[in-house]
């Protein structure tokens, strides 16, 4: 019989910091992917003999965003160290990090789970810088002794020295769930406060949960693993689940965990070890003796606070208390900061129509149009004016709902107003009742076998008869002034005595 | 007969500027200079005579135009040639830390302090011995060759920067840059009879020196007398923002005149007389001393009570430092590389059989003092015991303005005579650690000879920038004696 274990889970973030130079060279920032390799790269950020580093403050500034919006203590020094180990993609043979004495301690992060709103404690923020990237060539050629290339690794340093933010939180979490949304609020605050590109396929922001279990009601904690470079918020969760079940399983069978470092085969959906503790690094660290103390005016500090923008936890509150969203739809309305200030913007543009309408429209139509172009809001040609001006046409009654969606569709495509596509196609909605009272009788003259049987009892039949004026009416009719005219019609057969 | 090499610094800047001769000259001159002693010195890693006389005349079409205009201000040190220490890199010249695992390192950039020289007019003519990564006091540490004393071939020149220091002392070069670390500027130019500054912790860029112990790095100057020791420093001196370490603090402004020394207080530290000292070496010093007083400087003891921890401290600091500083010559950049079947067997073939046996002992030091468990009862003790030796000085220069001592306890030592005994050989720094753990400059210069004919140095150690006191310390002295006037032997020897 399995027993009853409870997760205890923290993670550690790394963060791209989407400055324009590296963290201690001029340097630009380039998109590893695309440029072509180490040609992003000088005499620091190569770590050769004699250079010296130096500390790029937009870098310090942009960390500080990040530690001021996550309510951290900021440390007014805080010191660089040296991590010290030998790899290829690390030309210094240390990494410049943060060790003692961080750039910020202790803050907090609200998560949302279905199980509502939590605050997870974040123990530390520092600054660090990424290591270069190593690619592995298999041995090929054709047979022939000229034609085989060996094995190799190849080694592009554009990525070297780029500024990382890591972000320590508490081990507060329990479940995959809650390890997911955090990973997404932090994601969303990184976009909100422009620091991060927030590119996860490209790393720029990668993820390494430490997880153990522990008998519930426990309160000691059980041995770790953690799992490295996690870099989709699915692979996360799932990588939790998998380890927390894994973990289980080894304590039901009388066995215990090793404390090690473990990697995620995504396509496997398994963790396997990839660092024993005995194999861990002895990092010795030490305080970098290139730079002096991170020593930071608190006039400075004052006025990055002051810059902050609202960030996604209240605006998810104001959402919901200002325009009577649902905490779900105001938390997808919030995720990113684009989509908030769209819907803002179209909710400006039409005062008479109700917010949750304007929800309604985006979370639905417009994302699903979005997400079948692959386009994101700032491409969309659907201006949030535009969107409002469509949606009040529905909403007074000038088409109707399904055609709104037609209309949508068409905007989304051309870039038309709705004014413009509804005129051009004859689209308006049909409410002039003489009209439609006409329709009706038209209807109900062409089907008398249905209207026989209705009268008969059949009342169900209703719902066809009303397709059929509808379809009659080219779907343009306004259907409330169709519903009432042929309950009025048929009605009035009843009393006429058929 | 006076011939170019004999000049001075200064001589030689004016005696470009009326004509006397040419830079191309100048350099032709040093060059067969070096050509004739070299094989005996072996003082220069590498030689860059090409390079050297295409910037000689380039140097002297600028001299014939300003001679003719008179106009235009030219740089200071227009067409002089220099020798710069092979730890700090001259773009396009290759640079090898004195190491068999950099013998093909060519730097695309300069140092700091060599690019001001070079925007002042040097001329480099070639890069200069050292013993391995600057780490030795006698240059018999250098993966290359072993650099002798002109004094007397026998003896070692001092290290780490012996080659730039023979090299003066031999006129093979007019002026030279080294780097002092733990004495690696000062006790050379004791063993080799000229004069040097270790300047103030961040008076001088670091950028472009390959490190060995970061926190305690100096980049300094050697000449035959101190107002050209000081003509070149307050070249390279000044903040710099490619080096986060080096302080913003206003140019230095060096005035040398006159040579009363009236109101100059000088401290005699109790700590650095102690029995074992060679006794030439002491009474050279106290006699030295004397002169400053009779230029008018008063005299006082004072004390520096935690001398005696330097040493250990310093062989914490330093390898540490070093062991993380030499991480990076792994095989995987810089060539040679020693293959191998894997990415660790490249690591550690190539550091195994390429770093020398001092490195590789260092490296080790510093990676056990940094280890888990052992960092705080090394590492982190050692800079607490800094703290007290940096304290002492700051308490010291509450009473004095400069503290006078000797360099090392000995004249320059025979070569292998420490080869065994590598504890022997640390001894040799115990009065150039402490400058260098608290910061502080350190000026060296000539006072007197030992019965072997061997120069013997003395130190002033001045407060955090106070470089000028020494300074002018040692110009007055060097005005009333001619100690930094004495040549070695071989250099006439060589004529005949
Ligand atoms: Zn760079």
């Amino acid at each position: 019989m399995s027993n009853i274990y409870e997760p205890v889970i923290g993670l550690e973030v790394h963060a791209e910091l989407a400055t324009r130079s590296k963290m201690f060279c001029a340097c630009p920032v380039v998109d590893t992917t695309q440029a072509e390799p180490n040609s992003a790269v000088c005499p620091v950020c190569a770590g050769m003999p004699g250079v010296l580093p130096v500390v790029n403050q937009k870098a310090v500034e942009f960390a500080l965003r990040v530690a001021l919006a996550l309510a951290c203590e900021i440390a007014p020094s805080s010191l660089f160290a040296r991590k010290n180990y030998f790899y290829p993609d690390l030309p210094k043979g240390y990494q410049i990090s943060q060790y003692e004495n961080p750039l910020a301690v202790n803050g907090r992060l609200t998560i949302l789970t279905s199980q509502g709103e939590k605050v997870v404690r974040i123990r530390r923020v520092h600054l660090e810088e990424d290591t270069g990237k190593l690619t592995h060539i298999a041995e090929s050629g054709n047979g022939s002794i000229n034609e085989i290339r060996p094995a190799h690794t190849l080694i592009d340093l554009n990525r070297a020295g780029v500024p990382l933010l890591e972000i320590v939180s508490e081990p507060d979490m329990h479940s995959a769930e809650e390890v997911g949304a955090y990973a997404r609020a932090l994601h969303s605050l990184l976009r909100y406060l422009k620091v991060n590109s927030g590119d996860m396929q490209k790393g720029a922001m990668r993820i390494e949960p430490n997880i153990s279990i522990r008998p519930a009601g426990s309160q000691t904690f059980g041995t770790r693993c953690e799992i490295k470079n996690l870099n989709t918020f699915r692979g996360l969760e799932r990588a939790v689940d998998f380890e927390i079940r894994r973990q289980s399983a080894l304590l039901d069978e009388g066995k215990v965990v090793e404390q090690e470092t473990r990697g995620w085969i995504d396509d496997q959906g398994i963790t396997v070890t990839q660092r024993s503790k005995e194999e861990a690094h002895d990092y010795r660290y030490f305080p970098e003796p290139d730079l002096p103390p991170l020593v930071l005016d608190r006039a400075w500090v004052e006025e990055i606070l002051a810059s902050l923008p609202e960030l996604p936890i209240s605006r998810l509150h104001r959402f919901q208390e200002q325009y009577k969203l649902s905490a779900y739809d105001a938390e997808v309305l919030t995720a990113e900061q684009e989509t908030a200030d769209y819907y803002e913007a179209a909710v400006a543009a039409a005062p008479q129509v109700a917010p949750k309408v304007i929800a309604n429209w985006i979370c639905g139509e417009l994302f699903s149009l979005l997400n079948q172009t692959g386009m994101t809001l700032a491409e969309c040609p659907v201006t949030p004016r535009a969107l409002a001006a469509l949606i009040f046409l529905v909403t007074s009654g000038e088409i109707n709902l399904g055609t709104g969606k037609v209309v949508l569709a068409e905007m989304f495509h051309s870039g038309q107003s709705a004014e413009a596509i509804i005129a051009s196609r004859g689209l308006r909605q049909i409410s002039d009742s003489s009209a439609i009272a006409g329709m009706v009788q038209q209807v109900l003259k062409n089907n008398p076998e249905q209207v026989q049987s209705y009268l008969a009892g059949k009342t169900g039949i209703a719902q066809w008869l009303f397709g059929q004026v509808m379809k009659a009416a080219k779907g343009q009719a306004n259907p409330q002034v169709v519903r009432q005219e042929l309950e009025k019609q048929l009605n009035a057969m009843i009393n006429n005595g058929y | 007969m006076n011939t170019i090499t004999g000049l001075t610094l200064s001589q030689l800047v004016h005696g470009l500027r009326t004509g006397d001769f040419s830079s191309r000259e100048a350099v032709q001159a040093y060059l067969e200079q070096i050509e004739r002693l070299e094989p005996n010195l072996h003082a220069f890693i590498s030689l860059a005579p090409e390079q050297a006389l295409a910037q000689a005349d380039i140097a002297d079409s600028r001299l014939a135009a300003w001679r003719k205009s008179g106009e235009n201000p030219i740089p200071p040190l227009l067409g002089v040639p220099m020798a710069i220490k092979d730890v700090l890199c001259v773009a396009g010249l290759r640079c090898t830390a004195g190491s068999r695992i950099l013998e093909n390192f060519i730097p695309p950039f300069s140092a700091t302090a060599v690019e001001r020289l070079l925007e002042a007019g040097i001329i480099v003519l070639g890069k200069t011995n050292t013993d391995e990564f600057a780490m030795g006091s006698s240059t018999e540490n250098s993966g290359y060759w072993v650099t002798h004393n002109p004094w007397n071939l026998e003896r070692v020149p001092g290290g780490s920067s012996g080659g730039s220091a023979a090299a003066v002392a031999a006129d093979m070069a007019p002026a030279a840059l080294g780097s002092d670390t733990g004495g690696s500027i000062r006790q050379p130019a004791a063993f080799c009879g000229i004069s040097g500054i270790k300047p103030t912790y961040g008076r001088v860029s670091r950028y472009g020196l390959i490190a060995y112990g970061s926190s305690l790095d100096c980049v300094g100057a050697f000449a035959r007398q101190v107002s050209d020791v000081a003509l070149i420093y307050s070249l390279i001196a000044g903040h710099d923002e490619r080096d986060a370490t080096s302080m913003d603090y206003p140019k230095p402004q060096v005035n040398l005149n006159g040579k009363d020394l009236k109101g100059l207080r000088v401290g005699i530290p109790d700590e650095y007389f102690i029995a074992g000292i060679q006794a030439e070496v002491e009474a050279s010093v106290r006699e030295a001393i004397q002169v400053l007083q009779t230029l008018g400087a008063a005299v006082e003891r004072v004390s520096l009570p935690h001398t005696e921890y330097a040493l250990p401290v310093y062989y914490l600091i330093a390898p540490a430092e070093a062991s993380a500083n030499l991480a990076r010559f792994d095989g995987i950049r810089y060539e040679p590389r020693s293959e191998a079947e894997s990415m660790w067997g490249v690591f550690y073939r190539t550091r195994g059989e390429r770093f020398g046996a001092e490195v590789k002992r260092r490296i080790m030091l510093g990676t056990y003092a940094l280890s888990a468990g052992y960092y705080d009862a090394y590492y982190g003790q050692a800079q607490k015991v800094r703290t007290l030796i940096k304290t002492d000085f700051e308490q010291a220069f509450e009473k004095v303005d400069l503290i006078a001592a000797p360099v090392a306890p000995s004249t320059a030592f025979p070569i292998g005579r420490h080869s065994d005994d590598p504890l022997a050989m640390y001894l040799e720094d115990i009065f150039t650690l402490p400058a260098n753990l608290a910061g502080v400059p350190g000026l060296v210069f000539p006072v007197g000879f030992d019965a072997n004919g061997l120069p013997v140095g003395m130190q002033l150690m001045g407060p955090h920038f106070g470089e000028d006191i020494l300074f002018k310390a040692g110009h007055a002295y060097q005005q009333v004696t001619d100690w930094h006037q004495r040549k070695p032997p071989l250099i006439d020897k060589a004529f005949t």
